[in-house]
C-alpha cells in the first residue's frame, strides 16, 4: 500500500501571529497554560499521520478535541501554523492560492455535518457543483452527475429541491457531489452525525459499499466511537489537540493504552468488532499418521489435517484419548463447525452448535486455529484493565 | 454669570459656507457628472410614466404586482391608483412614482456593489458602517442643504436627495445578507475550489438575495418620504400637492396629497415586500434565486409554486 497522504508535525494554533505559541509548545508547555499566558487557543498540537490509499481513517474525538480543525487542515480551509501536509508527496501547505484550488478542484472533495447543499439550487445542479467550478462543459457534468446520482441511488431525485428530501437523501446529494469531482481523497466531516439513528446506519453500510467498488481514500471525522469501528480501517483518537492513539480498530479496544482511549472502548459490543482469528487457539500436534496430522484443540476434539493442512475429520474427545493411547486414529466424524478467520464473532456464535468443535479455516481451506465457547465469551467479555491505583474507598 | 453661549467661539457655520461654496465652484464639473445620468434617466421614466394612457397603466401595473407578489397586492392596487386618479392629482403621482422608481434602479446600481464590497472586506465595512449611521439619523430634511448648494433647486436635485437618502438600506442589506451566509455552504464553495468571483455568484449572492430584497423594501419607502420632503426645494409630484396645501392653509388639497402618498406607500411597500418574502411554506432553507425572482416578472410564476418539476419526475408521474 502507497501512501496516499501524509500528514507530518501538523500544528495549528488560532493566532495571527503564531510564532510565541509555536514557541511554547516546542519547549512542551500545554495548551490551557498557552492559553492563560498568551490567550492564544491551540487546534493542532504536533500531529502525524499517514493514510495509505483506500484507508477509511476515522478520526474520532469529542467535540473540542481538534478533529475537524484537523480536517480542515487538510484541504486548508483552516491554514496550519506549521507542519506538512504531503500528497502522494508534494507538501500542499505552501502552495499559492491558484494550486490550492486546483488541489480542491481535483484532489480532496468533502462532505458537510449539514449537508452544506444550495437551497436553490435543484439537486443535479447540487452535484455538478465541483465539476461547474472546475468549467466543465455542461452537457458533459450533467452526464457526469446523472451517473453519480444514480450510484447513490438518487436518479429520480435530480430535479428536485434539497428541501424536498429527507436528512439521509440529502447527505446522498452531499456525497454524490464529493463524488462527481472524482477526487481521490474524500474528507467526510461529522458526515452522518446529524443523522437519526436508522438513517445512519443505512448510511454508514452505503459507504462501506461504495468504498468496495471507489476504493477511495477516506477521513473521516467523528465523534462516535462505534462508527470509528464500523467503518475505519484504522482510526486515530484525538484529544486536546493531540492524535493520543492510533491503530486498527481491534487493536485499540485490545489495548486502548490510556484510561481516555479505555473510556470509549469499554461499552463496546466486542463480538461485532473481534473476529475468530483474534479469539483462536492454535492446536497441538498430537500425533502423525500416514493419513495426516492429528491436532488436539482446546475443547478437547483433535482434528484430524491432511498434508495441505485441510481438515479431514473431527475426533470427540473419547475417540482423542484412544488414538492418543493407541496411536491408532478412529473414524472420523465430519461433525464440526467451520468459520474463516475474519469472521466476527457474533456470526460464529451464531452459527455455533451445542457439543461441535469449530474450526478455524482460512480461504484455502487449511486449518489455522480452533475455537471454543468459552474462548468466544472471553473475548467478548474482557475490558480494559482498570486503573484504580490512589483511590480509596473510605467507609464512615 | 457664565453663559453656555459665551463658549460659542466655533464660527463653524462659517468654515461649512466657505467650504461648500468653495466646493460648488472649484468641483463643479464633478457634480455636473453626477447630475447628468440621473437626470437622464429621471426624464425618462417621467415622460415614459406621463406618456402611458391611464387604463393602460392601470392594467399593467395590475398585471407586474400579480406577477410579482400576489393577486390581492395586484388588486389592491389598481383600487389605489383609481383612487389617487379620482382625487385627482394622478399626474403629481406618476412624477412621484418616477422619482421613486429612478431612485430604486440608482440606489441598485450603486448599493449593491458597495454592499459587496462591504461584505468581503472588515475595512472597507469599518469606514462605510460610520458614514451610513450618520446618513441614517440625518434628518431627511438636513439632506436638502448641501444639494441645493451642490446641485441647485428642482426636481432634479431632488432625485439626488431621495437616491442619497435612500441607498444606506440596501447598502446595509447587501453586507448583512452575505455575511449571513451559512459558514458551512461557504466552506463547501471552498472546499470544491471556488475562487472569489464564483464564491460571490454561486453562493454568497444568490443566497443573500432575500435579505437583499428586503432592502430593497426599506430603500423603496425611503424614497418614498424623501419624495414628499424634496418638495421643499422646488421638486415636482404629490409632495408639491401637500406643500401647496399648507402654504395657502388648504387643509383639503393637502389631505389629497396625503391620501395619495399613504396609498402610494402601501401599495409599493406590499409588492416589495411580497418580494422579499420567498415561499408561503416559509421553511429557513427556502430561499430564491435572482433567476427565478426576476424570472417571476416575466413567466407569471407565483412565487408560492416554487417547486418546478423536472421532466424526469413529469415522467415518474
Amino acid at each position: 500500500m502507497t501512501e496516499r497522504l501524509e500528514i507530518k508535525n501538523l500544528f495549528k494554533v488560532f493566532s495571527s501571529t503564531p510564532g510565541p505559541a509555536l514557541a511554547m509548545l516546542a519547549k512542551g508547555r500545554g495548551k490551557s497554560e498557552i492559553f492563560e499566558k498568551l490567550g492564544v487557543v491551540v487546534g493542532l498540537n504536533n500531529v502525524s499521520l499517514s493514510v495509505p490509499q483506500g484507508a477509511v481513517y476515522m478520526i474520532m474525538g469529542l467535540s473540542g478535541s481538534g478533529k475537524s480543525t484537523f480536517a480542515r487542515c487538510i484541504n486548508r480551509l483552516n491554514e496550519p501554523s506549521a507542519g506538512q501536509v504531503l500528497l502522494d508527496g508534494r507538501d500542499i501547505v505552501p502552495l499559492g492560492e491558484a494550486e490550492l484550488r486546483e488541489v480542491r478542484r481535483t484532489r480532496i472533495s468533502m462532505v458537510f455535518q449539514h449537508f452544506a447543499l444550495l437551497p436553490n439550487k435543484r439537486v443535479i445542479e447540487n452535484v455538478e457543483f465541483g465539476l461547474k467550478l472546475r468549467g466543465v462543459a455542461a452537457a458533459e457534468r450533467r452526464r457526469r452527475a446523472e451517473e453519480v446520482l444514480s450510484v447513490v441511488g438518487l436518479a429520480r431525485w435530480g430535479y428536485h429541491y434539497p428541501h424536498e428530501l429527507s436528512g439521509g437523501m440529502r447527505q446522498r446529494v452531499g456525497l454524490a457531489r464529493a463524488l462527481a469531482t472524482d477526487a481521490d481523497i474524500l474528507i467526510m466531516d461529522e458526515a452522518f452525525s446529524a443523522l437519526d439513528p436508522l438513517i445512519r446506519t443505512e448510511m454508514q453500510d452505503e459507504l462501506l459499499r461504495l468504498q468496495r467498488t471507489l476504493n477511495k481514500t477516506i477521513l473521516f471525522i467523528t465523534h462516535d466511537f462505534q462508527e470509528a469501528l464500523k467503518l475505519g480501517t484504522r482510526i486515530a483518537i484525538m484529544s486536546e489537540g493531540e492524535v493520543v492513539r492510533d491503530g486498527t480498530p481491534q487493536s485499540i479496544v485490545l489495548e486502548p493504552g490510556s484510561d481516555y482511549v479505555a473510556a470509549f472502548t469499554r461499552e463496546i459490543d466486542r463480538s461485532r468488532l473481534f473476529d475468530a482469528r483474534l479469539a483462536m487457539r492454535p492446536a497441538e500436534p498430537v500425533l502423525q499418521s500416514e493419513q495426516g496430522t492429528l491436532v488436539s484443540e482446546a475443547g478437547g476434539f483433535g482434528f484430524m489435517l491432511d498434508g495441505n493442512g485441510k481438515v479431514l475429520g473431527v475426533l470427540d474427545a473419547i475417540e482423542l484419548g484412544r488414538a492418543r493411547a493407541s496411536g491408532e486414529v478412529g473414524t472420523l466424524s465430519t461433525d464440526y463447525v467451520s468459520v474463516p478467520p475474519g469472521a466476527k464473532l457474533i456470526e460464529v456464535a451464531r452459527s455455533y452448535r451445542d457439543g461441535r468443535p469449530i474450526a478455524v479455516v482460512d480461504d484455502e481451506g487449511r486449518f489455522i486455529g480452533s475455537l471454543g465457547a468459552d474462548d468466544i465469551l472471553a473475548r467478548i467479555a474482557s475490558t480494559a484493565p482498570q486503573t484504580v491505583t490512589g483511590e480509596r474507598h473510605v467507609q464512615s | 454669570m457664565f453663559k453656555a453661549d459665551d463658549l460659542a467661539v466655533f464660527p463653524i457655520d462659517l468654515w461649512i459656507q466657505q467650504g461648500v461654496s468653495w466646493v460648488a465652484l472649484n468641483l463643479r464639473p464633478i457634480f455636473l457628472a453626477i447630475k447628468w445620468p440621473v437626470e437622464s434617466l429621471l426624464g425618462l421614466n417621467d415622460w415614459l410614466f406621463h406618456a402611458v394612457h391611464f387604463p393602460i397603466f392601470v392594467v399593467g401595473f395590475f398585471l407586474l404586482a400579480w406577477r410579482l407578489s400576489t393577486l390581492g397586492i395586484a388588486a389592491f392596487s389598481a383600487v389605489s391608483l383609481i383612487v389617487i386618479a379620482m382625487l385627482g392629482v394622478w399626474n403629481e403621482a406618476m412624477t412621484t412614482l418616477s422619482l421613486i422608481s429612478t431612485a430604486i434602479v440608482f440606489c441598485a446600481v450603486v448599493g449593491i456593489p458597495i454592499g459587496i464590497w462591504c461584505a468581503r472586506s472588515d475595512r472597507v465595512w469599518n469606514v462605510v458602517r460610520p458614514i451610513l449611521d450618520i446618513m441614517q439619523t440625518t434628518p431627511s430634511f438636513v439632506y436638502l442643504v448641501p444639494v441645493v448648494m451642490l446641485f441647485g433647486v428642482g426636481t432634479v436635485p431632488g432625485e439626488v436627495a431621495v437616491v442619497t437618502a435612500a441607498a444606506p438600506p440596501l447598502i446595509r442589506f447587501t453586507n448583512l445578507g452575505i455575511r449571513m451566509v451559512e459558514r458551512e455552504i461557504v466552506e463547501a464553495g471552498l472546499a470544491f475550489g471556488a475562487d472569489r468571483r464564483q464564491l460571490l455568484f454561486e453562493i454568497q449572492l444568490p443566497l443573500a438575495i432575500p435579505t437583499i430584497l428586503g432592502g430593497l423594501n426599506q430603500t423603496v419607502l425611503t424614497a418614498m418620504v424623501l419624495s414628499v420632503v424634496v418638495a421643499m426645494i422646488g421638486a415636482e409630484g404629490l409632495g408639491l400637492v401637500v406643500l401647496q396645501g399648507l402654504g395657502r392653509l388648504d387643509v383639503g388639497r393637502a389631505a389629497v396629497g396625503g391620501i395619495a402618498i399613504v396609498l402610494l406607500a402601501m401599495m409599493l411597500d406590499r409588492i416589495t415586500q411580497q418580494l422579499a418574502t420567498p415561499t408561503k411554506s416559509g421553511r429557513p432553507t427556502e430561499r430564491v434565486s435572482l433567476f427565478r425572482t426576476v424570472g417571476r416578472v416575466f413567466r407569471g410564476e407565483r412565487p408560492d409554486e416554487t417547486v418546478a418539476v423536472g421532466p424526469q419526475a413529469k415522467e415518474a408521474l
